[in-house]
């Protein structure tokens, strides 16, 4: 997906989902900046994450999931670059290993005749209760997106539920910097 | 406190310890304070335009004539929405610009209050940065880093929205080097900057045997001395050179190596250069697709080198493969030292051989065009502008159209900052106040607007400004009573059908200038046209000259949309293949 009026004759490299670590100021329309950028110049955001994590220095990390060929996403970090309040983009797929996580809560419908099963697959999936009330149970994934979509899938076979989830936030992993 | 003032007065002693000379603004509601502060002050010029858009135009105008960065003063609400379109230009063409707005009071924001408009919302995606000041003792510090970033790495506009009751409140004025701007801000070559790849760069250019030099604006902005150092450079290594709309003037339209601009309407020399070069090196261009043309059968054998100082220009449309991150002047310089350490040295047999080559593509001669007769052709009356201006210090400002790439084809520039014209986002309207602007920066040199009667009456209510300040401004319109650029599109691309590109009712601009108490001159036919143009320069008033050319000229060479640089159109006979004219048809 190639940004110029003319298609380009380059080979292009598959399209992939890749997580963007992005440290900025945190500093009033800062996130407008960054995902204007997105939206301004065509690109995809799959998810967005944001909050300060240093008060002191009041630095915000944003964690966004995009997908594009390795080209697209490489412009999308040197566009991100070019935001004044950025300090870096980091793409953690090509940082070697990451870990990420995510939390969803859902909303599960519960009767006599599924809630064996429903307790069940909770236990398997380590999923906390936090709420109960007649009929309807809320409870609380967290984990890797993938764990969170096979334990979605499962639970939506066996009866209705409603989700909210956070998307990934990301951190480049503890073995890929003992290795360095 | 004793040392505080309020912030209208820390606005204006930003601006003069920026060493800011002149302000092009319109005053309303949200900057009166700020205005109040101007009555009371000698240090700052301000000239008021007509409309907001005329303010920026001008301030880009003066920031290209002179380097440094224009400053706009412009109200809130529709005072900043008009100035959305020129900042998006000096986004586009990377011009200094620092844009104050005023805003409504901090109490009132959200309200839909009487013109209040979300200023910082709309301009993000059309400046390098902005800020919406709250508290007034950031003001200053505010205003030392707008500046810097604005004339930082790739230059671009910078927009201050200060509240009404941030400029009334009081607070204390910080100096410029007590700021300390964190580098994660700023643009910084890290000081060994890519060492090697200049020399791998050097190296790939000394093996060529096919050289070519494609010049951008980038080398204009890095300053005189990036223009002196390309030339230096260029001429060591005997390598024909090209530039794009926006480099005119870093190297000599005489210079021996050049062969002048290249692109869509460039010449075909140079896109055949281009098209056969075995190394390109690219200094401050960023392959814009008015200069590559198709990119499937862009330059198809050549190694690319691309200096450029804003990173994501690399790779982004065309791949390269020595790019170098950074400042012109500095990259080129370590060039030469490297060329001139190692003794590089090029094969001068291959050298000549490929300008033997480029010679005979010269003799296509391919901005001949049929002058015959009464009718004053375009093209003419641009050959004609210049060789009575050539020895006169004369800035050149374009519109956008036929006109302006006329004027880039037969007007030849000599020196950097001479030309001034709006290449990246091609706004009409442009020309005029720009070169209000220019003559405020140069006021003794001869300023001339080439126009076309369409684009300037997109911002002829500035007329009333350039006459206000005594400002000689000369407006050379090439009129055609079409918009040009539009009819030949529709001409070559869609049937002949002209739908909306013939101006009914415009003016008559010798009585236009009058009104406007400036001086008008018409010329209609090739007997009148070098009296008309030595009268234009000679007067010293504002001067609207109304040169009636050919209705249907095109604008040739063209390489058509969906085309490749060695498919280039040269005359009105020459077809270009179905297949790609209908794939042309569909893009900008």
């Amino acid at each position: 997906m190639n940004k110029s009026v003319y298609a380009s004759p380059d080979q292009e490299s598959e399209t992939k989902r890749h997580i963007l670590t992005v440290l900025v100021d945190n500093e009033p329309g800062v996130l407008a900046r960054v995902i204007g950028m997105f939206s301004g110049r065509g690109y995809n955001i799959d998810s967005l994450n944001v909050a300060e994590v240093s008060n002191d220095e009041n630095i915000s990390r944003i964690t966004i999931v995009t997908h594009g060929t390795s080209e697209v996403v490489s412009q999308i970090e040197k566009q991100l670059l070019r935001i004044v309040p950025v300090h870096s983009v980091t793409n953690l797929d090509q940082e070697g290993s990451s870990v990420e996580a995510e939390v969803a809560l859902v909303y599960i419908y519960i009767s006599d005749s599924n809630k064996k099963k429903v307790y069940q697959l909770c236990d398997l999936y380590r999923a906390r209760k936090i709420e109960n009330e007649n009929n309807t149970t809320i409870f609380e994934i967290a984990g890797a997106s993938e764990r969170v979509n096979r334990f979605i899938k499962e639970i939506k076979e066996i009866t209705k539920v409603e989700i909210v989830r956070s998307g990934p936030v990301a951190i480049s992993s503890i073995k890929k910097n003992e290795e360095e | 406190m004793n040392n505080e003032i309020t912030g209208a007065e820390i606005v204006l002693k930003s601006l003069t310890e920026q060493g800011v000379e002149v302000v092009f603004g319109y005053p309303g509601g949200a900057v009166l304070p700020i205005y109040d502060t101007l009555f009371k002050q000698n240090s700052i010029k301000h000239v008021l335009v007509r409309q907001e858009g005329g303010a920026i135009h001008a301030a880009e105008g003066y920031a290209r004539s002179t380097g440094k960065t224009g400053v706009v003063l412009v109200t809130s609400g529709p005072g900043a929405t008009n100035v959305v379109t020129g900042l998006t230009d000096a986004m586009m063409d990377s011009v200094p610009i620092v844009c104050i707005t005023g805003q409504v009071p901090q109490h009132l924001i959200g309200s839909d209050a009487f013109q209040e408009c979300d200023t910082t919302g709309i301009t993000r995606p059309c400046t390098k940065h902005n800020y919406l000041v709250k508290d007034v003792n950031k003001l200053s510090s505010v205003f030392h880093e707008a500046f810097t970033i604005a004339q930082n790495g790739r230059p671009g506009p910078v927009l201050i929205d200060i509240p009404k009751d941030v400029q009334f409140a009081s607070g204390t004025y910080e100096e410029k080097n007590k700021i300390i701007i964190p580098s994660h801000r700023l643009f910084e070559p890290s000081p060994d900057f890519e060492k090697n790849k200049i020399e791998e760069a050097v190296k790939l250019i000394s093996n060529a045997k096919k050289p070519i030099f494609y010049i951008g604006g980038g080398c204009i902005n890095s300053g005189p001395k990036a223009s002196k150092l390309v030339r230096e450079f260029i001429n060591m290594v005997g390598s024909p050179v090209t530039m794009t709309l926006m480099g005119l003037g870093v190297v000599g339209s005489s210079d021996k190596n050049s062969l002048g601009m290249l692109g869509m309407h460039g010449m075909y020399e140079a896109n055949m250069a281009m098209h056969e070069c075995d190394v390109m090196i690219n200094i401050g261009a960023r392959f814009d697709d008015r200069v590559t043309g198709r990119l499937d059968a862009f330059s198809p054998n050549s190694k690319k080198i691309h200096v450029d100082i804003d990173e994501s220009n690399i790779n982004k449309t065309i791949n390269v493969d020595v790019p170098i991150i950074g400042d012109v002047k500095q990259v080129v310089e370590k060039m030469i030292t490297v060329w001139k350490e190692k003794k590089f040295q090029i094969d001068d047999k291959a050298l000549k051989l490929w300008w033997g080559k480029i010679n005979k593509w010269k003799e296509v001669d391919c901005l001949n065009y049929n002058n015959e007769g009464k009718q004053i052709k375009p093209q003419y009356a641009v050959q004609r502008l210049y060789e009575l201006t050539k020895n006169t210090k004369t800035f050149i400002t374009t519109e956008v159209g036929q006109h302006q790439m006329w004027a880039a084809q037969f007007y030849k520039f000599e020196e950097p900052n001479r030309w001034l014209t709006s290449g990246g986002l091609g706004t009409m309207g442009y020309g005029f106040p720009a070169a209000i602007g220019a003559q405020v920066g140069h006021p003794d040199a001869l300023v001339v607007d080439i126009a076309g009667d369409a684009s300037i009456l997109m911002n002829i209510q500035e007329m009333s400004t350039a006459v206000q300040y005594r400002l000689p401004v000369k407006i050379f319109i090439l009129n055609n009573e079409y918009m040009g650029m539009v009819r030949q599109w529709q001409e070559l691309l869609h049937g002949g059908r002209y739908s909306e590109s013939y101006t009914d009712s415009l003016p008559d601009f010798v009585k236009l200038a009058e009104s406007y108490k400036a001086v008008g001159l018409r010329a209609k036919t090739t007997d009148d046209l070098d009296d008309v143009i030595n009268q234009m320069i000679e007067t010293k008033n504002t001067v609207i000259a109304d040169i009636w050319v050919t209705k249907e000229e095109n604008c040739f060479p063209m390489i058509q949309s969906g085309s490749a640089h060695n498919e280039m159109m040269l005359s009105k006979g020459q077809k270009q293949d179905k297949k790609s004219a209908e794939k042309g048809k569909i893009l900008v």
